[in-house]
């Protein structure tokens, strides 16, 4: 364990000590600066955001049980899998963990009071709002039928819908997760306890940097493009206009230079909640804790180099495709470089299957299964036949989906505990998490075999010989939303009927599980001193298992 | 005095002076990446038009964006003088050189727009005002498209900017600006000062393409 | 640690050379140089951006993590326009 001066606080009885929570003002939290009260604040705003996403996939969902569904218009339909995947991946997924987990987390894993800039970090999230209500003002407007991908001329020139509202509101929150970034970037280097050297930090921290990193140097990019876009719209003009000699795919190319390192935004902070899991519930030391680090900063850095595996059938050069091909093919390595290594650290571990740990597992298969199916992609010659097909609507679900939400749902019940100051049930949590493991792959694997037939993506109707798996999909679509509607139920539950939860529920390392849960207003009592490396569980075992290995 | 003290979360001035000078150089990158996107445009626009380019290039005036290059790179240096005048704690020059680096950027705004006007009656504004006599039309209006574009873009951050320098005045009059606490003052600066170089590129990329007889 | 203190008299020659590599520019312009042009405009720009930053912005006496995260949008612009631009150059091989 590390030894640190400060003393070990647990609640004295029934009666809770004063905590982060304790004032109860409507101000107090609207205008608060702490880390922890807006982490609470973003979950609570992200949950609005994917119950509105989730709304819209239900709804595609049922439109797909029969060929030619006839819940929706077809030009519904288009605004239906625009608003969800504009939702999910700036409004939910985007600021998951790295809003709600990362800003709870990071200052107490570091031994900090708070992040560096606390009212910047307030104003994220107001920004983050004022994103989502354009948002979804855009949809109470009419909607918009272009997809969350926004290509052009159909965004810039054609669509009737409201693109430039819904734009509005994505690049507000761009904004907000600019912000964010450079929040961690600087709270990272520049807040660290003492003898919180970067070989001690926690692997969560080395994830949520590399995150960082992303959020600042990408985001900007999408910012431009879309004002690009929007500008276009409104004079009638722009780079994107054939007529001028303008080029649609150059949009691609700016879209996603963000867009495919956002995707690694929205995986990389997953992996570092699995790296708290794996070793809490199997009470072992990380295996490769080095290689895990960097390979989050590769992930990082190669994750900018690979964008044109968008583009591979959109007219760009041969030559461009090879490269980014092959590059395609070499960022799977670091991701593979994690999987190996928290495999390794399970193997031989003393292995409790508490709900955290059963998310934990379920995101290093299903992750896998993603991360591998990427690969069939990243080769040109296949992905010819796969792109725009349900086999990569089934991959990004699986890594995003099978990968990120899990681990979301994992570290929110491993730090559940320290948030709200109570325990989960903890049968009724890995029901939920089985509940959401079988519902998942019923939705998404028949999605697989899908776009291997050659259902292309984003129809409202199909050929009869598909509707099977169509109709197998919706129904683990049912079954994963109760999976969901679960953990929130049990949740709010155990705000007033938990059990009160200890400092250090999981005896985990750590410096978050060194102070109460709920912590005090300041995270510490006094400045946490760091003088070990993390995750050193069973340390007197750790010399024998030497001999193990 | 409160605004000598350290914030809350910091344990020491120089870790909050740290601190904010490292995030105000990430906010800076941001913005290169920002701005950056437009260039990739540019970029690409010139590769394949370039005669096209260097026509419309010439449409412009060196004798606005000259004198505009040479009233910002002024700025820069009435804004370093400011900031040292914060180091070293005299409040009136302080507020003075704040006051002159507002007013400048207000010249170059002012002379920015006395130019979109003679744009505007040369008829080179992209469809709502726009005539080309020599060839490859589309593609010279392509040209003022990022012109227009990139400048707009760039005067809204000189005009974020001068909003910024006055409400620093303020504050340096109001002595919360001091020696021991100049950082608000640095910070405006370093944003300044790379407003001060997007328009260092800017000015060869959209004024200087080419050569001119 | 307080900042150092920048003399008066570093400015005023940072600001001299500015100028003179303005005109220098513009002068630049109105030479044939062929393909040379661009490329000199945009070396004349970065010197006097990095003046600017070095100087004017304090960089020389910034910590060398500052330095790093100063220098690392103008790469991470050249990834962009390098490897976007790759596919342009290379439509017609």
């Amino acid at each position: 364990m590390n030894t640190t001066q400060i003393n070990l606080i647990e609640p004295a009885g029934d009666e809770a000590r004063e905590n982060y929570l304790t004032e109860h003002t409507v101000r107090s939290w609207l205008l608060t600066t702490d880390h922890k009260r807006i982490g609470i604040l973003y979950l609570l705003s992200i949950l609005v955001f994917f119950a509105i996403a989730a709304v819209a996939a239900a709804m595609m969902r049922i439109e797909l049980l029969t060929p030619n569904g006839h819940l929706v218009l077809p030009e519904t339909y288009n605004k239906l899998f625009t608003i969800h995947g504009v939702l999910m991946v700036w409004f939910f997924l985007i600021p998951s963990i790295p809003s709600v987990l990362g800003n709870f987390v990071i200052p107490m894993m570091i031994g900090a009071r708070d992040v560096a800039f606390p009212k910047l970090n307030l104003l994220s999230w107001y920004l983050f709002l004022v994103g989502g209500a354009l948002a979804v003002y855009s949809v109470i407007i009419g909607g918009v039928d272009t997809g969350w991908t926004f290509y052009t001329p159909y965004s810039s020139t054609y669509s009737n819908s409201n693109v430039v509202t819904m734009i509005a509101g994505v690049f507000v929150a761009g904004f907000s997760s600019i912000l964010t970034g450079l929040n961690f970037i600087v709270t990272i280097h520049k807040m660290r306890a003492p003898g919180m050297t970067w070989f001690r930090l926690p692997l969560f921290i080395w994830s949520l940097y590399s995150t960082s990193l992303i959020l600042v140097l990408a985001t900007p990019v999408l910012a431009i493009t879309l004002l690009a876009i929007s500008v276009e719209r409104i004079w009638g003009v722009g780079i994107f206009d054939p007529d001028l000699g303008g080029d649609p795919v150059l949009f691609q190319h700016m879209f996603w230079f963000y867009s495919h390192p956002a995707v690694y935004v929205m995986i990389l902070p997953g992996m570092g909640v699995i790296s708290e899991l794996v070793t809490c519930f199997s009470r072992k030391t990380i295996f490769g804790y080095y290689f895990i680090a960097f390979s989050s900063i590769a992930i990082a850095v190669v994750g900018f180099l690979v964008w044109g595996h968008h583009m591979f059938v959109s007219s760009q050069s041969i030559y461009a495709g090879l490269v980014f091909s092959v590059l395609s093919f070499i960022v799977a390595a670091p991701s593979a470089i994690k999987v190996f290594n928290w495999t390794a650290t399970l193997y031989k571990g003393s292995i409790s299957y508490d709900t955290p740990m059963l998310y934990a597992l379920a995101f290093i298969g299903l992750f896998t299964i993603g991360g591998l199916t990427g690969l069939f992609l990243a080769a040109l010659a296949v992905d010819v036949h796969l792109h725009d097909t349900y086999f990569v609507i089934a991959h990004f679900h699986y890594i995003m989906v099978g990968g990120m939400v899990t681990g979301f749902m994992g570290g929110l019940h491993y730090w559940w505990p320290k948030i709200s100051g109570r325990m989960y049930p903890e049968s009724l949590g890995r029901i939920a998490a089985l509940v959401t493991f079988i519902g998942f792959n019923l939705t998404f694997f028949p999605q697989f075999l899908l776009g291997y037939l050659g259902q292309p993506r984003r129809y409202h109707s199909y050929p009869p010989e598909f509707q099977i798996f169509h109709v197998l999909s919706t129904a683990g679509a049912s079954v994963l939303m109760i999976g969901y509607l679960m953990p929130l139920c049990y949740f709010v539950w155990s705000l007033w009927y938990g059990k009160k939860a200890p400092a250090n529920p999981w005896e985990a390392t750590g410096l978050e599980w060194k102070t109460a849960s709920p912590p005090p207003c300041d995270n510490f009592e006094e400045t946490p001193l760091v003088t070990h490396k993390p995750y050193q569980y069973k340390p007197e075992e750790l010399r024998e298992g030497a001999q193990h290995a | 005095m409160p605004e000598d003290t350290v914030a809350h979360q910091f344990n020491t001035m120089e870790q909050q002076r740290e601190a904010d000078t490292l995030g105000m150089w990430i906010f800076l990158a941001t913005e290169v990446m920002f701005f950056g996107g437009l260039i990739l445009c540019y970029t690409f626009a010139r590769f394949s038009y370039p005669q096209a380019f260097e026509e419309a290039s010439h449409r412009l005036y060196v004798g606005y964006g000259g004198p505009n290059t040479a009233i910002l790179l002024c700025s820069s240096l009435t804004m370093a003088f400011a900031v040292q005048s914060a180091q070293l704690g005299r409040r009136r020059a302080t507020v003075a050189f704040l006051l002159g680096t507002a007013c400048l950027g207000l010249a170059f705004l002012v002379v920015k727009g006395f130019e979109y006007h003679t744009d505007y009656v040369e008829q080179l504004v992209p469809r709502w005002h726009f005539k080309w006599e020599g060839s490859e039309a589309p593609h010279a209006e392509l040209f003022f498209w990022l012109y227009f574009t990139l400048t707009a873009l760039h005067a809204i951050h000189v005009t974020i900017g001068i909003g910024l320098l006055l409400v620093m005045a303020v504050l340096a009059a109001r002595r919360k600006i001091s020696a021991e606490n100049h950082m608000p003052a640095e910070i405006t600066g370093l944003y300044w000062h790379f407003v001060d170089i997007v328009w260092v590129f800017l000015f060869p990329l959209l004024y200087l393409i080419g050569h001119r007889q | 640690m307080t900042p150092a203190i920048v003399p008066a008299r570093t400015y005023l020659v940072i600001f001299g050379l500015l100028m003179a590599l303005l005109f220098a520019t513009v002068a630049a312009a109105y030479i044939d140089l062929g393909q040379l042009n661009l490329p000199l405009a945009m070396a004349i720009a970065s010197v006097k951006a990095l003046l600017i930053i070095v100087f004017l912005m304090h960089l020389r006496h910034a910590s060398r993590l500052t330095q790093l995260f100063a220098s690392i949008g103008f790469f991470w612009l050249a990834i962009l326009l390098l490897l976007a631009m790759s596919d342009y150059v290379s439509r017609l091989w």
